[in-house]
């Protein structure tokens, strides 16, 4: 185990732009490499009902599990017609050679027991090839309708002991959401699971608002609102759906804020005179901090991990590029120098790579690139695609794509951070301005 | 936290209170603003020349902009210099200036792009003699295109600033 987990390492150390799995005839593991993609095949039998009222809820978490490793691309699911052995008890003995003959690499099997509002799941995770288990059973507690939560919770164990990384499926995701024409288009808070499930709303749609952040713990979400007449940005509980005004340094317009790593800090764009500069504020004492101080347009910051430093996009060359300032403001470097134009910056939560909206020769990217600048890539093409936000794991971008026109609609899309794996978000309506949060506790 | 809670929440208090909210897009009921000659009815209005639907129709409230610019063009200069003559007849309007900007560009960037084209038109209209206290500003970013096509025909009228004259006046 250890071994693997320094192979898992020292390859993601290598290649750390390139997630790519390769199917082993070894250990069960997944191989970061820039090779070709072979996703694992595994097998997930409906998990066992040991309750009378628990049968429904077991195949719904199963369901959900197998749904969220399929829709990582780094592993492909064996339909449960193929299965040779039935797995009709959690605790009976695996018959590998049935399932090494339907070339099931891992074998997911659980079983699941109801008691009044409490949900129960056990579950274990085997490495066909090898003949043994992978990690301990885990048993993980909830509610009835927690089952969601549940079955992402398994799938982030299967993931993260077959990757050696944390996982993301058991987060939350919040967005604003679409309705009406595009000349008259309305726009509301809104949150839902990181698959589209369970959507709440949080605000109405009498007054625009756009981008929200969600705090580092998921607990508050910035965003900007007209609410007052004026843009400006808004704090929000998650729990309490309570908003008040943000109480920023004066200016005509306060928007594009990110919270600290910390989330006692706030930086964000003030707009005065017509000029658009970044500041930061600090949540405690209500200091503020100019940051920026200069007639270009300076917008969209986003704190590095340890909260050193801040990139952010200017148009102080002439057009849109990427900057890296320390976080107290001052000397800023450039770090985008391809053709177009850069915006959006966002720190990946590892800390290695900068996520940005690239518009060139009539297009929009999503791309990525090392906070140096160097090995740019670019994941997504369309007429389109702006405002990338990361994934708990950093593996995951998700963004807007937008179509144009009288008909033009927004919709939220995935893609993994070598460009593979681009999908929609379920969702029925329109979506945009994604802020992917952390991981539940 | 608290301390900024308190602040922020009383803040925020004020700010709705104080003033008639601007935001004309959000507010479809409220018809104490004019803008785009839209949701005017009264025809008496268009031909009496001290009347916001004079300004909106006949003098013009829009200036439009090329492309990622916020410099004022000779026609909209031209524009601007009857709102300017206007406003000093009529002194008892105020204004809010709208900036906009078309769909080919980030979110942030446009807001902060249609704020450099609103606060153009202030300090034209500023040197022209207004008074700073009658004018705001406001940008709508990308957010309010009054053409929805993906051409160049709809994206050029929606790099623009409106001047929306205000009938019920806003505190400075």
């Amino acid at each position: 185990m250890t071994r693997l987990l320094n192979l898992l390492i020292t390859a993601f150390l290598l290649v750390l732009l390139a997630p790519v799995v390769q199917a082993q005839n070894g250990p069960l593991r997944i191989t970061i490499t820039d090779g070709v993609i072979e996703p694992i095949p595994f097998a997930a039998p409906v998990f066992e009902a040991e309750t009378d009222a628990a049968g429904q809820a077991a195949r719904d978490i199963t369901s959900v599990l197998a749904q969220d490793l399929r829709g990582t691309g780094l592993f492909r699911e064996i339909p449960q017609q193929a299965f040779i052995s039935t797995v009709s008890s959690f605790t009976q003995t695996i018959a590998y050679a049935d399932w090494r003959a339907i070339n099931a690499q891992a074998l997911v099997t659980g079983a699941v027991s109801v008691s009044g509002d409490q949900l129960t799941v056990k579950f274990r995770l085997y490495d066909v090839f090898s003949g043994e288990e992978l990690g301990g059973g885990q048993q993980l507690v909830g509610t009835v309708n927690g089952w969601r939560r549940i079955a992402h919770k398994v799938a982030d164990v299967v993931y993260g002991r077959i990757t050696g990384e944390g996982g993301y499926f058991d987060s939350r995701v919040v967005f604003v959401g679409e309705t009406g024409t595009k000349g008259n288009r309305l726009k509301r808070l809104a949150i839902m699971d990181y698959d589209g499930a369970n959507i709440q709303f949080l605000t109405d749609s009498s007054a625009l608002v756009l981008a929200p952040r969600f705090s580092p713990t998921g607990d508050r979400v910035l965003y900007t609102s007209y609410e007052s007449g004026f843009p400006r940005i808004n704090v929000l509980d998650v729990a309490s759906v309570g908003r008040q005004q943000l109480q920023t340094a004066p200016g005509e317009m306060s928007f594009s804020p990110r919270f600290s790593r910390d989330g006692r800090e706030v930086i964000y764009s003030l707009a005065n005179g017509g000029n658009t500069d970044i500041w930061r504020t600090d949540l405690g004492s209500g200091e503020h901090t100019r940051l920026t101080n200069a007639p270009s347009i300076e917008t969209a910051p986003s704190f590095s991990p340890d909260g050193s430093q801040i990139v952010f996009e200017s148009d102080r060359s002439g057009t849109q590029q990427l900057y890296i300032m320390p976080a107290s403001g001052g000397n800023a470097q450039r770090i985008s120098f391809g053709e177009g134009r850069y915006g959006t910056p966002v720190w990946s939560p590892r800390g290695d790579l900068v996520a940005f909206t690239k518009q060139n020769a009539g297009r929009f990217h999503i791309g990525v690139m090392r906070i140096d600048g160097s090995e740019e890539r670019l994941l997504t093409a369309s007429q389109l695609d702006e405002g990338p936000s990361w994934s708990p794991n950093g593996r995951v971008i998700m963004f807007t794509r937008e179509t144009l026109g009288a008909s033009g609609a927004s919709t939220l899309y995935s893609v993994d951070i070598a460009g593979r794996n681009l999908q929609p978000v379920q969702l029925r309506g329109g979506a945009s301005d994604p802020s992917w949060g952390p991981l539940q506790p | 936290m608290k301390i900024w809670t308190k602040l922020a929440f009383t803040g925020a208090l004020v700010a709705m209170s104080a003033c008639t909210n601007p935001d004309r897009f959000s507010n479809p009921s409220d018809d104490d603003v004019a803008g785009l000659g839209q949701g005017v009815t009264g025809q008496t209005g268009v031909s009496d020349p001290t009347s916001p639907q004079y300004f909106s129709q006949t003098i013009g409230d829009k200036v439009l902009f090329v492309v990622d610019s916020a410099s004022l063009t000779a026609a909209g200069q031209q524009t601007l210099d009857g709102q300017a003559q206007w406003l000093q007849t009529n002194v008892n309007y105020r204004a809010i200036i709208e900036g906009h900007a078309d769909e080919q560009g980030t979110r942030e960037y446009n807001l902060a792009l249609g704020a450099r084209r609103a606060n153009a038109v202030r300090e034209y209209l500023v040197s022209k003699g207004i008074d700073t206290g009658r004018l705001q500003t406001i940008s709508y970013g990308k957010e309010r295109p009054s053409a929805v096509c993906a051409a160049e025909s709809c994206y050029s009228q929606n790099r623009r600033s409106v001047t929306v004259i205000s009938v019920a006046g806003l505190n400075s």
